[in-house]
């Protein structure tokens, strides 16, 4: 794929075309052969594109297995995509990583993991934790500016310099997510992936943690991916979203119109899922079914099994994601105006 | 009379460093047929509170002090027999988790039938057919075919109908629903709200719901009690609770759960964390988070107190200082 290689804001920051991730879950050779049985292949995402603009968010919402976090994976390189491709700042990223500019590549592009408990090493203190992408990248010279660097980090996430001697399991849940938070930011990358950064947080401490990407956002001028299954906080960090079924973008629209007007009827069912606070004791209307087995998925619209309005085309025809007055959206009964 | 009895609970770790009081004097009611939410954050002691009416407190935890009484009778110093008789058949329990909380080895049917069979005196084609009633009750198709399955061939939200079925196998009174959605997804998550509630007011069987999900607390309970450090820090009515939250805590978790429809540059925030049992501050437990402590907070550990506000039969109880000075008299 040949992209100019322009610097300007005009041209987004990071385009994925056609994404796509297969895998193998065929049972061992041996037990096909013996009992016929054919290779398996997981389609965990199956053709995603989107674009995100410099210093803009982009959520991804759905369900379990729905394919986000394979997408957050693509992104930052730790998979090779089945098909399609990714461009970052005007470079095929896919190319980079495997490049001897991957390096470069990677320090520009960091993540941030779900489980804070996981995600930092026990055994090591704060100071090695955050330090370490400062080390494996070459940006310091020596230890005295290792140990400013870090303490500049943890203040820009609400923490103390003094802190950089401690070890993980001294933290709370809320402290341990900043100071993943300090390490992705470590190398100053222009785009950070974060998936599902406060799943594992209570509350209260959720909403320390997502005022203090919307600061570093607005002062750093960062591109994020965020993910979520929380609608209520994805509304609250995104501009724009896109709503994710069985590894396909059923819709992706700016969060305004996707929020005030949702087309697809299963945004609409996420949306209704929610529960709301402001009535209480009004039981929501539950929808129907589950997610179906992505080894096994449904033919024609992955969502119709679940879904009010489907007919014949959409149990044959797999819709693909159209633009209808700025939103996309893949659903037939959206094209027709059935809805 | 309540179903229900909680009285001054205290429950208390011993440990190396001196004992730890993970619940501090909490008590509340529930009355038949009602169903109680219980939230809080994680270590707010809600788990806990479940546990010790269930009798599965882990050791070395124990109850130090005080009552739990179910129609009555006590049933915190009954012995692991007299224990055993009473959960499933008086009080269900659900959990977090349905895939931990079944059998991996024994078929759907086997775990019902056994349940009931504990139970109740039924021959063993009576319980058979009572299970499968019991899963077309929790909204299984095809039960008399998916009885005979075991539980790693059902998905997640399936799981959790089998385990409420389970827990309504010996038709308790009180169920004690530990984050019974936790673990699922929204879609889902409503499917097994909207099931959990009829069930139980079909039966009539009361709800102890812990969760740290004010949404579904707001669309299931009649009454919530609100947990911080191991106490209850405001108990009252559902919508009271929500739409006038009294105590400083309750305000700032209200305030910080992210607003469908408002658009916000910033979410409130509640600064620190809560604290470790080992270092519980004196006086009220919330004073070093509190936006408007005083003198008195620090000194003093507020109970609980109803707070008056006119046309409210129940008023909310709110275990806080600012709201001591307009203390109705007369309720404990």
């Amino acid at each position: 794929m040949s992209v100019p290689n322009s610097p300007q804001n005009s041209q987004a920051l990071v385009i994925a075309r056609d994404l796509a991730k297969t895998f193998d879950v065929s049972a061992p050779w041996l037990s096909r052969v013996i009992e016929r049985k054919p290779r398996q292949l997981l389609k965990a995402v199956d053709g995603v594109s989107f674009e995100i603009e410099r210093g803009k968010t982009l959520a991804l919402v759905g369900e379990s297995g729905c394919g986000k976090s394979t997408v957050a994976r693509l992104l930052v390189g730790l998979y090779e995509p089945t098909r399609g491709g990714l461009t970052f700042d005007g470079q095929d990223a896919h190319a980079a990583f495997k490049s001897s500019d991957a390096k470069a590549m990677r320090k520009r592009i960091q993540m941030i993991f779900q489980d804070p408990y996981a995600s930092l090493n026990p055994r090591w203190t704060v100071e090695a934790i955050v330090g370490e992408p400062l080390h494996e990248h070459g940006l310091i010279k020596d230890e005295q500016e290792l140990k400013d660097r870090v303490a500049e980090l943890l203040k820009s996430v609400g923490l103390s310099a003094l802190d950089m001697v401690k070890y993980p399991h001294q933290f709370s849940g809320g402290q341990r997510q900043r100071i993943s938070i300090a390490r992705a930011l470590a190398t100053a990358p222009e785009f950070l992936v974060c998936d599902e950064p406060t799943s594992a947080l209570d509350v209260s401490v959720q909403a320390q943690v997502l005022n203090i990407m919307k600061d570093l956002q607005r002062e750093r001028g960062l591109t994020y991916l965020f993910i979520s299954h929380n609608l209520a906080v994805v509304r609250h960090v995104s501009d724009k979203v896109g709503v994710m079924y069985l590894g396909q973008l059923v819709e992706l629209a700016d969060k305004h119109t996707l929020f005030d007007n949702p087309q697809h009827p299963y945004t609409r069912m996420l949306l209704d899922a929610i529960p709301k606070m402001k009535d209480t004791g009004r039981a929501r209307t539950p929808v129907q079914g589950e997610v179906p087995n992505p080894l096994n998925p449904p033919l024609g619209c992955s969502f119709n099994p679940r879904c009010p309005l489907a007919n014949e085309r959409c149990r044959n025809e797999r819709p693909v994601l159209k633009s209808f007055k700025g939103i996309n959206v893949a659903c037939h009964a959206v094209e027709e105006g059935r809805h | 009379m309540s179903l229900l009895q909680v009285k001054n609970l205290v429950v208390e770790f011993p440990s190396r460093h001196g004992t730890l009081r993970a619940l501090d004097e909490i008590s509340f009611d529930i009355a038949p047929g009602e169903i109680l939410g219980v939230v809080g954050e994680s270590g707010a002691g809600k788990s806990l509170t479940g546990a010790s009416i269930i009798g599965l407190l882990e050791p070395p935890g124990r109850i130090a002090s005080g009552q739990i009484l179910l129609e009555g009778q006590r049933i915190d110093n009954l012995n692991n027999d007299q224990m055993r008789s009473i959960r499933g058949r008086k009080i269900g329990a659900i959990f977090q988790d349905p895939l931990t909380s079944l059998n991996p080895l024994y078929s759907v049917g086997k775990q019902l039938t056994e349940t009931i069979q504990a139970h109740l005196p039924v021959s063993d084609q009576e319980a058979r057919q009572r299970a499968i009633a019991l899963l077309q009750d929790t909204g299984i198709s095809a039960a008399a075919e998916r009885i005979d399955h075991y539980p790693h061939q059902f998905s997640g939200g399936m799981r959790q109908r089998v385990v409420i079925a389970l827990a309504l196998a010996a038709e308790p009174q009180l169920i004690v629903a530990d984050e019974p959605t936790t673990a699922l997804d929204v879609s889902i998550q409503a499917q097994i709200i909207s099931l959990l509630k009829n069930v139980c007011k079909k039966r009539g069987a009361a709800v102890m719901l812990i969760t740290h999900d004010m949404g579904v607390i707001a669309e299931t309970c009649d009454r919530v009690a609100v947990m911080y450090a191991g106490r209850i820090a405001e108990i009252g009515p559902v919508h009271q609770v929500i739409n006038h939250p009294e105590h400083p805590y309750t305000v700032g978790l209200m305030a910080s759960i992210p607003d469908m429809d408002v658009d916000r540059e910033r979410l409130n925030q509640i600064d620190g964390a809560m604290p470790r049992l080992n270092a519980i501050p004196k006086g009220c437990a919330f004073n070093p988070r509190c936006p408007q402590v005083f003198d008195r907070c620090l000194q003093e550990r507020p109970d609980l107190a109803a707070v008056s506000r006119s046309g409210q039969n129940t008023p909310t109880q709110v275990a806080c200082w600012l709201h001591h000075a307009n203390t109705l008299e007369g309720v404990s």
